[in-house]
Formats: structure tokens, C-alpha cells, sequence
């Protein structure tokens, strides 16, 4: 395994986890910031109003950070490989919801879990890229 | 608004909004270098990119879109239920961006979809 090889797979390790953890932390804000019909119309202005909710606008923070990051992966990276990959975050979201909120998962629930981290095994398993980049830099 | 409705926009927009985002950053080029000083210059070297911006509004639109489910649905059903558009993107993925999905990656892409299926159930 060469240089450049090791050092593509470190970088994508190191972006599909914050991919996948800024998703899960804002997704988890804004849905508490949401909770309670704190949206109560369909009116720009009520998505505006909505958003200085101190749990919604951390949330749009991170899913900001969320798709920043995605966009750099994806930059290297497959779409084929990116989403199952980051789709970890289903996992991170059940353990979350059964250590912090004390959620009780159902066996089903964990069979699900354990196909998601299987399948991310699986492609992790296949290079993260299959096509040419055909960018020549990585800035104007 | 059903929820329905709305999972299906969700849906659509993101598979439109990936592809778009997918092809155009792979058409800039692999990001190598995280300098700070050079964030402004790649800010300013994607937002010439018609097709980005299109998929960035795309995603935008999902986004505004999934905050309405939040308010109508759960959040164990909203995040599943949007999850079906890794079945459309894994196909465009192979048939429109002619990546390689080899038989592991099927395999793997197949195994998360149905864990996913099986937590919204």
C-alpha cells in the first residue's frame, strides 16, 4: 500500500466521522428545538422566527459543518461510497438515544443496527474512489 | 402538508441535489489542502459553479423540507423514512455518474438498506 493510498484512506476516515457525527448532533438539536409545534405556519417567516431557538440554530450550525464536510468528501470520494459509509450515523443515533435519553431499543431495532454497521464494513471494504477526478487543483 | 408528501420531496430533492453536489465537486477536483488562508479562494472558485449552487439550493430545499416533517412526524420516523434515497442514489450513482459498484459494494449498500427499513418498521 503506497503513500498516497494510506494517506486517502486516512483522510476519509477522518471526514466521513465528522460527516457523520456533526449529522447525528444536528439533527438531534433541531429536532428537540422542534419539538412542541415551534413551527407553527408554513410562512417564511415563521421558518426565520424558528430559527432563533437556541436548539434549532445550533443544530443548522452543525448540519452546516455537516455539509461542508460531505461536500470536501464527496471531492475524492464515490456517492456509493459516501452514503452507506455515513450512514453509521443510524447507529450513533440508536446508542445515543439508549445512553443518554434511556431509550429502550427493541430486538429488531438492534438486528437493524447490526445490518447498517455489516453493509458499512462491507463498502468500507471497497476504495473510496472508482472514478477519475478530473479537477486539476484543489483551490481557483 | 402529509407527511408523505413531504418525505417524498425530501426524497427527490436529495437524490437531485447529491448527484449535483457529487459530479461538480469531483469536476473541481480533490480538496488536499485545509489551510485557512486558502478557504476564501475555494469558496470563491465553487460558487462559480452553476450546477453546485443548484445542488446546494437542492439540499437547502430538503433541509427546509425536513424541519416541516420534524414537526408533523417523529423523529424516528422522519430520519428512516427520508433514508430511502439511498435506493435511488445508489443506482444514479452507477447509471448516471458511472461509478464502479462492484458486487461487495451492492452487497454492503443492500445490507445498510434493509437495517435502515428495519429500524423505521
Amino acid at each position: 500500500m503506497d503513500a498516497s493510498h494510506t494517506k486517502l484512506r486516512l483522510k476519509t476516515c477522518v471526514f466521513s466521522a465528522v460527516v457523520i457525527l456533526t449529522n447525528v448532533l444536528g439533527n438531534f438539536f433541531l429536532s428537540l428545538g422542534l419539538r412542541g409545534g415551534t413551527l407553527v405556519s408554513e410562512s417564511p417567516l415563521a421558518y426565520i422566527k424558528v430559527m432563533f431557538n437556541p436548539w434549532v440554530a445550533a443544530g443548522i450550525i452543525l448540519l452546516s459543518v455537516w455539509m461542508l464536510s460531505r461536500m470536501t468528501l464527496l471531492s475524492w470520494a464515490d456517492l456509493s461510497f459516501v452514503l452507506p459509509v455515513t450512514s453509521l450515523g443510524y447507529v450513533v443515533s440508536a446508542l445515543m438515544a439508549r445512553i443518554f435519553l434511556k431509550e429502550q431499543i427493541t430486538g429488531q431495532r438492534w438486528f437493524g443496527t447490526l445490518l447498517i454497521v455489516a453493509g458499512t464494513a462491507l463498502v468500507g471494504m471497497t476504495g473510496p474512489r472508482t472514478t477519475p477526478s478530473s479537477g486539476k487543483a484543489d483551490t481557483a | 402538508m402529509t407527511k408523505w408528501v413531504l418525505v417524498m420531496l425530501i426524497v427527490l430533492s436529495t437524490t437531485a441535489g447529491d448527484l449535483l453536489l457529487s459530479r461538480e465537486m469531483k469536476r473541481h477536483g480533490e480538496i488536499d489542502n485545509f489551510h485557512p488562508s486558502r478557504i476564501g479562494r475555494l469558496a470563491a472558485a465553487l460558487a462559480k459553479r452553476k450546477f453546485l449552487v443548484l445542488g446546494i439550493a437542492f439540499m437547502a430545499f430538503s433541509f427546509f423540507a425536513f424541519m416541516r416533517l420534524l414537526t408533523v412526524a417523529d423523529f424516528s420516523f422522519a430520519v428512516p423514512a427520508t433514508a430511502a434515497s439511498y435506493a435511488t442514489e445508489t443506482l444514479l450513482a452507477r447509471y448516471v455518474l458511472k461509478e464502479r459498484v462492484d458486487p461487495v459494494r451492492w452487497a454492503g449498500a443492500c445490507l445498510v438498506m434493509c437495517g435502515v427499513a428495519l429500524l423505521a418498521l
